[in-house]
């Protein structure tokens, strides 16, 4: 796989976990503030080792790039901070990325095939956690909605030749997708967030 | 003396999971290969979890752990997925239980499913007994999820299958 499109797989999960993160002490009950700790925890973990592949200096790929040189999805940009579109990002994002995983494990490259392999075991208890909500919520009409409204960002996750396996799988059609490379306003206040230590200690900051 | 690599293994053996101090490092399975040429000791390593934040702290302990054999020591952090959690020796499972942790399940052909950590088949380290249910899928470290056994009516650690 080309270094661009890992980049935006590792940019992807640092920015996911980071939006995951977000329940973290405020989730709408005890076992979702663990649920989602552990799973920002394993994405961002994702993110380092994709980073690593990438470069000998993972922390200067992940913060010291300006927000338009990142990769990301849109999809995972959105600050949703409501629990239908949260668990609808989840699900939407679970599935893209099992895809895009399982295509990976299959790389000529070896050490990302491994990689791969890897975060796939890990990434099957966050399959999990999205099957069960999407198990409880299918029925209702706020999740419904909250699906249909991220669905062309959850196309804009994969590139044109998986998005098929995506749209059988989901179970809605083929739309315009909001492509990667394109950014949304969310991006900035996040980018300032997640980068205030390293900008403010460029040295690396000591605790 | 010279030293040898199945003293550097005895060495290694001290060495506590920074989480789960029960189980030490070789327990885990985590180190893969140890390798003595010349006063120089290359340690192979796999992270359970990549995200696991012990990560750092544990290829410390094992650089110590070789400096006070008074060899140099080269850690290599190796992030394929030849680590699962069969790796975990017998003993290891033991201490586990015995720390009120159950083992994981012996991994299968295919990954983990939500049908299967619902199903009754995990034991309760406690009691024994397999009238378990899942409270959570997760814990508080990445590798751990959380199981309530009706029978003796304890809430446990079950540590995941990967």
């Amino acid at each position: 796989m080309n270094e661009q499109a890992l980049l935006g797989l590792a940019d992807d999960e640092l920015i996911v976990g980071w939006r995951d993160s977000e329940w973290t002490g405020i989730a709408p009950m005890l076992e979702e503030d663990v649920a989602f700790s552990s799973i920002a925890q394993n994405e961002i973990g994702h993110a380092r080792a994709v980073y690593s592949l990438l470069s000998d200096d993972p922390d200067a790929l992940a913060f010291d790039r300006e927000p338009e040189e990142y990769r990301c999805a849109p999809l995972v940009e959105l600050h949703l901070l409501e629990w239908a579109h949260t668990i609808a990002r989840r699900w939407l994002y679970e599935v893209a990325d099992e895809i895009r995983i399982t295509a990976l494990k299959d790389d000529s490259d070896p050490a990302v095939a491994g990689l791969a392999a890897k975060i796939d075991r890990e990434e099957a208890y966050h399959r999990m956690h999205a099957e069960m909500w999407h198990e409880r919520l299918r029925d209702e009409p706020r999740f419904r909605a909250a699906v249909e409204e991220l669905w062309p960002y959850a196309l804009g996750v994969l590139p044109a030749e998986l998005r098929g396996e995506l749209v059988s799988r989901i179970g809605l059609d083929e739309v315009e997708a909001v492509e990667r490379g394109t950014h949304t306003d969310e991006l900035g206040p996040l980018w300032e967030e997640m980068t205030v230590v390293r900008r403010s200690a460029p040295a690396g900051a000591q605790w | 003396m010279t030293l040898t690599e199945p003293r550097v293994w005895e060495a290694l053996e001290e060495i506590p999971d920074p989480e789960i101090p029960v189980v030490s490092l070789v327990d885990l399975g985590v180190i893969r290969s140890v390798d003595v040429e010349n006063g120089h000791v290359r340690i192979e390593f796999t992270p359970t979890f990549l995200g696991c934040p012990a990560l750092e702290v544990m290829k410390r302990a094992m650089e110590e752990k070789v400096a006070e054999l008074g060899a140099e020591p080269e850690v290599e952090v190796i992030s394929d997925d030849s680590w699962s959690t069969d790796r975990i020796t017998p003993a290891g499972r033991a201490k586990l239980r015995a720390a009120g942790f159950a083992p994981p399940a012996p991994r299968e052909a295919s990954a983990p499913k939500l049908v299967q950590l619902q199903a009754n088949t995990h034991r309760c380290p406690y009691c024994g007994s397999t009238e378990t249910r899942l409270e959570n899928i997760f814990g508080p470290t990445p590798c751990r999820s959380l199981r309530y056994c009706e029978s003796c009516r304890q809430p446990f650690e079950q540590f995941k299958t990967i």
